[in-house]
């Protein structure tokens, strides 16, 4: 391991003990898939999450059968409810996994925050943490991030992962509607040749 | 509070400067005329909103509007995809360094760079541009929407002549009588004014209440009020100082002349007074009207070589002389030497004109009086020059219905035409006074260094107001602008740039205080705060 990043590896899970949440699978320049340690704990659609020294912000999940070529079967017939059904087959827990994508949105270059691609990919098992309301907070005081969201290549409408973010990130605001006013000023800025994407997005701040 | 506007986004010489505003900032705050500084990155630049208008990013925007009785939507939005602009046109500008800060401001040469800033002017700006009230400038107002006075430096003011313009009821005597107090205070000059309307000499009609007071009663010793008509005035209240008698012996054929118009003269009647004149000598008139034997009329015809309806026509047009009692076959004391003896002494001339407030009095008499004064001004200022003793203290004649007097025709033939072309060589200099600007010759137009101009509608009035200044089409549509009332731009000499502004109250006790208190500036304090230093 890097020195650097042993350094704040350490610093990081001292402070954050408990929210280990998957571990890196694929990764390359511009976004990671990681896989959940729990079954459907997955991170909300446009939370902002952390692997190493990289940010990402969580662009699509899905929870499927650990073999690909082996579908699920269904199970419920004679179950009461959906839980009991996870009960009578335990196994279901280790047969299936939940996954998410992250697309990257920034790194940590020593004391900056930077809100645009690193220099290298995230690692292969790395942890990946859900970031603190703090870390949120610090990260959203610039929308760089946005300009990365709109151009990528995602696995859902980009209007749909924007407008989740912001909402997201405006829940730790002290005040959301002054930061959701300042986004949407940085979109319409971005969007200045592109009314009707706006439109969606600014929609689907509320 | 930021007065921060917004950025400058493009800009050329010609065509002045674009900027758009900031979100938070109202295109609605933004009106036309106000002033604004630019802070460019090596100099600061001066200007005046001329344009207001509104843009978006995106054209589909005017085609599916969003919705916006989503406060959000509409937050968002305002100043981002849709935004206010507003043109500035650059009036001036001051360098960044010592130098140049000293220097003062200076007409703009260049333009300021790609998003410079642009604030609302301050106060403090404001009187940077326009100097603070002291001896030489006088608070005429304040500039639209802002608390700063407007100073005028009236030394300056009083050395060209200067043209007040503006349609009936707009507020021009109230301005008159603001910028006659104000000479009368801040400058070395006389004012010798032709009172058509009674208005300026010891009270004054007012629209909006009760009568104002007029010059004489908040300045006594320093004005002196002169009728025509004596039992008008007296019947009005007003103490006059003299009382002004006209003999046929004084009016000359060129006073004939420039009123060919009114007196409905044809050209050869016109001709014949000169003829006349060498004829008869000084009392051409009195003999003229006197003649009315045939057998002498078919003599003075013969040796004078003038046509028999000349005569005829000119004698009607004489007549209405007689008509007009102030009219004497001689007058018992010069009224010219008597007005000259005040001006001398600083003492500015009011002349009432009573009941005779017909056009062809008043250009009769002013004319008349106007072109003696100018003469005796003329061989004293000579004299003074060749022997190197004081000259008389200039003289600014104030004249009413200007167009009267220089309109194309009779300009070049009225003695107000050569002051306003001579300007002040000889120390006399003009405040026209005029609702029909178009009606002046373009040429005196051109040699006016100030004008002052209050809402006019008329195409070809504005266009001869603002004929040869520079971004007239911007200046037009800030004048087509103003208020009908009380609201005025001033641009020319006197100012470093136009402005539209507020004229000061009058009318109130307050104002006349105001007034009168102006011209002594509280000399004591001054000196004990001197003292304490």
């Amino acid at each position: 391991m890097r020195e650097g990043f042993n350094h704040k590896g350490v610093r990081f899970i001292n402070s954050q003990p408990h929210n280990k949440i998957a571990e890196v699978i694929e990764a390359s320049t511009a976004r990671f898939d990681a896989q959940c340690y729990e079954l459907y704990e997955l991170p909300p659609l446009g939370s902002l999450v952390k692997t190493g020294d990289i940010y990402g912000i969580v662009s699509g999940a899905k929870t499927e059968s650990l073999e690909s070529n082996r579908k699920p079967i269904a199970r419920g017939k004679d179950e009461a409810s959906e839980e009991a059904v996870y009960e009578s087959s335990p196994q279901l827990l280790k047969l299936l996994h939940s996954e998410f994508t992250a697309e990257v949105v920034g790194y940590q270059d020593g004391e900056n925050l930077r809100r645009y691609l690193p220099p290298q990919p995230a690692r292969i098992h790395g942890f990946v943490y859900l970031c603190q309301p703090d870390e949120v907070k610090e990260f959203s005081k610039s929308f760089g991030f946005l300009d990365i969201l709109l151009n990528a290549a995602l696995p859902v409408p980009a209007a749909e992962l924007i407008a989740a973010a912001l909402r997201q990130m405006s829940r730790i605001h002290d005040d959301p509607h002054a930061f959701l006013v300042a986004a949407g000023k940085e979109l319409a800025s971005l969007l200045s040749s592109d009314f009707l994407t706006l439109k969606n997005i600014l929609g689907r701040l509320r | 509070m930021s007065d921060r506007l917004g950025i400058v986004t493009a800009a050329s010489l010609e065509k002045g400067v674009d900027v758009r505003l900031d979100s938070p900032v109202s295109v609605e705050d933004m009106v036309v005329g106000r002033y604004v500084t630019i802070e460019g990155q090596k100099r600061r630049f001066f200007g005046m909103i001329t344009e207001v208008s509104l843009g978006v990013t995106d054209e589909r925007l005017k085609i599916s509007p969003p919705d916006v009785a989503d406060p959000f939507i509409s937050e968002v939005l305002t100043g981002t995809s849709t935004f206010g602009q507003i043109h500035v046109t650059p009036m001036l500008t001051i360098g960044g360094d010592a130098e140049s800060i000293l220097e003062g401001p200076q007409p703009v040469k260049t333009i300021p760079a790609h998003f410079c800033t642009v604030n609302l002017a301050s106060e403090r700006d404001m009187e940077l541009v326009f100097g603070p009230e002291d001896p030489q400038r006088f608070n005429i107002g304040n500039p639209l929407d802002m608390e700063t006075k407007l100073c005028l430096n009236l030394e300056e003011f009083a050395k060209r002549s200067n043209g007040i313009f503006g349609k009936s009821g707009t507020g021009k005597t109230f301005l008159t009588r603001i910028l006659l107090i104000g000479m009368l205070q801040k400058s070395r000059a006389v004012n010798l004014i032709f009172d058509m309307h009674n208005e300026y000499g010891w009270q004054g009609t007012s629209e909006a209440g009760p009568p104002v007071k007029g010059l004489k009663p908040l300045f006594q010793s320093k004005v002196a009020i002169f009728t025509l008509d004596e039992e008008n005035s007296r019947r009005r209240g007003v103490s006059t100082d003299f009382v002004v008698k006209i003999g046929y012996d004084e009016i000359e054929p060129e006073d004939i002349a420039i009123l060919r118009q009114t007196l409905n003269l044809t050209d050869l009647a016109v001709e014949a007074t000169y003829q006349l004149r060498r004829r008869f000598g000084k009392s051409w008139i009195q003999n003229t009207l006197e003649t009315e034997d045939s057998e002498e009329i078919k003599k003075l015809l013969e040796e004078t070589k003038i046509h028999e309806s000349s005569l005829q026509t000119l004698k009607r047009g004489l007549r209405t002389f007689q008509r007009l009692p102030f009219i004497e076959p001689h007058a018992p004391v010069d009224a010219v030497k008597s007005i000259l003896d005040h001006l001398d002494r600083g003492v500015n001339v009011v002349l009432e004109f009573g009941r005779y407030r017909d056009i062809t009095a008043y250009v009769l008499v002013a004319n008349m009086l106007a072109r003696r004064i100018y003469a005796q001004y003329q061989a004293r200022t000579e004299k003074a020059m060749a022997e190197g003793t004081a000259a008389p203290n200039p003289l600014v004649i104030t004249i009413e219905e200007a167009h009267k007097f220089l309109n194309p025709e009779v300009s070049s033939q009225t003695i107000f035409g050569t002051i306003a072309r001579e300007m002040r060589k000889y120390n006399v200099s003009l405040l026209v006074i005029d609702q029909r600007p178009s009606g002046i010759d373009s040429e005196v137009m051109s040699q006016m260094g100030t004008k002052i101009t209050c809402l006019l509608d008329n195409e070809r009035d504005i266009d001869s107001v603002l004929a040869g200044v520079s971004g007239k089409s911007e200046l037009k549509s800030v004048l087509a602008r103003l208020a009908p009332k009380q609201q005025a731009l001033i641009f020319g000499h006197a100012v470093p740039m136009p402005v539209a502004f507020q004229p000061r109250e009058y009318g109130s006790a307050q104002s006349y205080k105001d007034f009168t208190s102006a011209g002594q500036p509280e000399k004591t304090e001054k000196d004990i705060e001197e003292l304490w230093e």
